[in-house]
């Protein structure tokens, strides 16, 4: 399979569905795992790693997903390529950049995808949208039980499974959720984000930024300990107090725009649909942050009922059919669509060629305008 | 304290009652309180609860056996200065091979925690998977008595105690 046939449009777990879909965009669980009679990738030859490749690619590609899965030869993909897995997140910055024999294996709906030869001889991830961890970690689960049918695992009674890296040591588990926090950036509260998330152990990233600031509004918060406590134990957490504590201050900040700040939050919205709609030229950075300004617009109608001059505006642009189609035109997978589309290699990609940043400056400006006036 | 009624073995149960007004305190050892029908197993005091806890912890070496501290891993050669440089280990050996240094970065970098709880590949020994179910038991032990959940406590004391 091409990835061309995956790039003209987003995965389902990045659709802008599934539970508490307001906040929470999407669910992630990495499982890291090692073969027992091998060294870690550091210390291995290029001999042992192609070796690890073959034996790990073998029993992954036949593995029964209930979907097509497809092999990326990470190694030997052009840069383009790989710069497209990473920012649909079916790679790691770190796998793209990584040396000697790698690859990934991913399911044609973009549910899973075993990373071989990143940091660790294997990387499991399973993905869906909204806030679902638990059916997570059961899919999860049940692949890494029916891989471990075949191959051993270096595991050790005291340690758990034993990962290169002593961080991601005992579970090997790394759960993460993707959240839409704009409000609180509006309010200027992220700090209490920030400080609420290190008070509770977690790890957070800014997504789609530069660097490590959220351009995008997204961040992803993951587990940091992953020894002494064990993977349901982990996602029982994050479900029963880490998510709901800390959606709980995005909620917050788009109650107190709604009440006391109105002008503010308007004044974004009706801000991004104007210079989205007119822009010639548009930068990967200042898209991002546009597109999620009408993101929070949408969902703050769908989710709180909200209605502003500027959200009255931009929720005029569905054409509601009423309960059969209630929000088709202008939705949440429309923004996210043109997120994710208009990324630089995703732009390059589907345009079937190498751009210069000013050409993909225009090209998605276009795509946007386009996409806006229908 | 020593037990009212027997004046032999140590009270561990504490007992206070009010009636018609008059506050009254008792103070008496298990056997005598099964023997009175009292108090129930579940019923038990937190320092018990907590002696027995402590019998219950193996020993490092009852687990793991003894280990060395060595410049080099023999299987891959790796060494402690490469950890400090690169951040990853050699191989999956250097945990044992450099298991006193590793243990209190390991420590840090999980919240204290040393010993594995959670999913154990399904072939793994029978004594393996026995040893990850005491660390995982003895976990949600500490939680319980944390949370002084004590007749939860007690029952997982005795699902220890059943293992071992």
């Amino acid at each position: 399979m091409k990835l061309t046939e995956i790039s003209n449009d987003i995965n389902d777990w990045f659709s802008g569905s599934g539970p508490m879909a307001d906040i929470v965009v999407s669910s992630r669980i990495r499982l890291a795992r090692n073969l027992a009679g091998h060294k870690f990738l550091n210390s291995c030859s290029a001999e042992e790693k192609a070796e690890i490749l073959e034996r790990l690619k073998t029993v992954i590609m036949s593995l029964d997903l209930g979907d097509e899965v497809f092999y990326v030869s990470v190694d030997q993909a052009s840069a383009l390529n790989r710069n497209f897995l990473v920012e649909r997140h079916l790679i790691s910055r770190h796998h793209a950049v990584a040396k000697g024999p790698r690859g990934v294996v991913i399911a044609r709906h973009e549910f899973f995808t075993a990373m071989i030869n990143e940091e660790d001889h294997l990387r499991l991830q399973v993905l869906r949208p909204g806030c679902q961890l638990s059916a997570c970690v059961e899919q999860i689960d049940r692949i890494d039980s029916t891989i471990e049918k075949q191959v051993d695992y270096a595991f050790s009674p005291r340690f758990g499974f034993l990962t290169a890296c002593p961080t991601n040591l005992g579970t090997g588990i790394r759960v993460s959720v993707m959240l839409h926090m704009p409000a609180l950036k509006m309010t200027n509260d992220i700090g209490k984000f920030l400080a609420a998330a290190k008070d509770m152990n977690l790890a957070v990233r800014g997504l789609f930024g530069e660097g490590s600031e959220a351009t995008s509004d997204l961040y992803q918060i993951s587990n940091q300990v992953t020894l002494g406590i064990s993977e349901q134990q982990i996602v029982s957490e994050f479900e029963g107090t880490i998510i709901p504590e800390i959606t709980e201050y995005e909620k917050a900040a788009r109650k107190q725009l709604l009440a006391h700040q109105v002008e503010t939050l308007d004044d974004k919205i009706a801000r991004a649909m104007a210079l989205l709609q007119n822009a010639h030229v548009i930068s990967s950075q200042e898209a991002l942050i546009l597109l999620s300004h009408l993101r929070l617009g949408l969902n703050m109608r769908d989710h709180m009922g909200a209605s502003t001059p500027a959200i009255d505006r931009l929720c005029a642009r569905r054409h509601d059919d009423g309960a059969t189609q209630p929000s088709h035109g202008l939705s949440i997978r429309t923004i996210n669509r043109l997120f994710m589309l208009t990324l630089p290699a995703h732009l390059q990609m589907n345009y079937g060629k190498l751009l210069d940043a000013t050409h993909r400056d225009v090209l998605r400006a276009k795509i946007i305008r386009e996409a806006l006036s229908q | 304290m020593q037990c009212q009624i027997c004046s032999k073995r140590a009270a561990t149960i504490h007992l206070t009652e009010i009636s018609d007004g008059v506050r009254s305190e008792m103070h008496i050892c298990e056997h005598c309180a099964a023997e009175q029908g009292i108090a129930s197993q579940s019923q038990m005091s937190i320092n018990e609860l907590l002696t027995n806890l402590l019998a219950v912890q193996p020993s490092d070496e009852e687990i793991f056996g003894p280990s060395e501290v060595a410049s080099s891993c023999p299987e891959c050669g790796f060494t402690l200065d490469r950890l400090r440089k690169e951040g990853t280990l050699g191989c999956p050996r250097d945990y044992e091979v450099f298991e006193h240094a590793l243990v209190p970065l390991i420590a840090r970098a999980h919240n204290g925690a040393t010993a594995h709880c959670g999913k154990v590949p399904s072939r793994t020994p029978r004594e393996t998977k026995k040893l990850v179910k005491l660390s995982d038991l003895r976990q949600q032990l500490e939680a319980a008595v944390r949370d002084e959940d004590y007749e939860r406590a007690a029952r997982l004391r005795d699902e220890i105690k059943r293992l071992h």
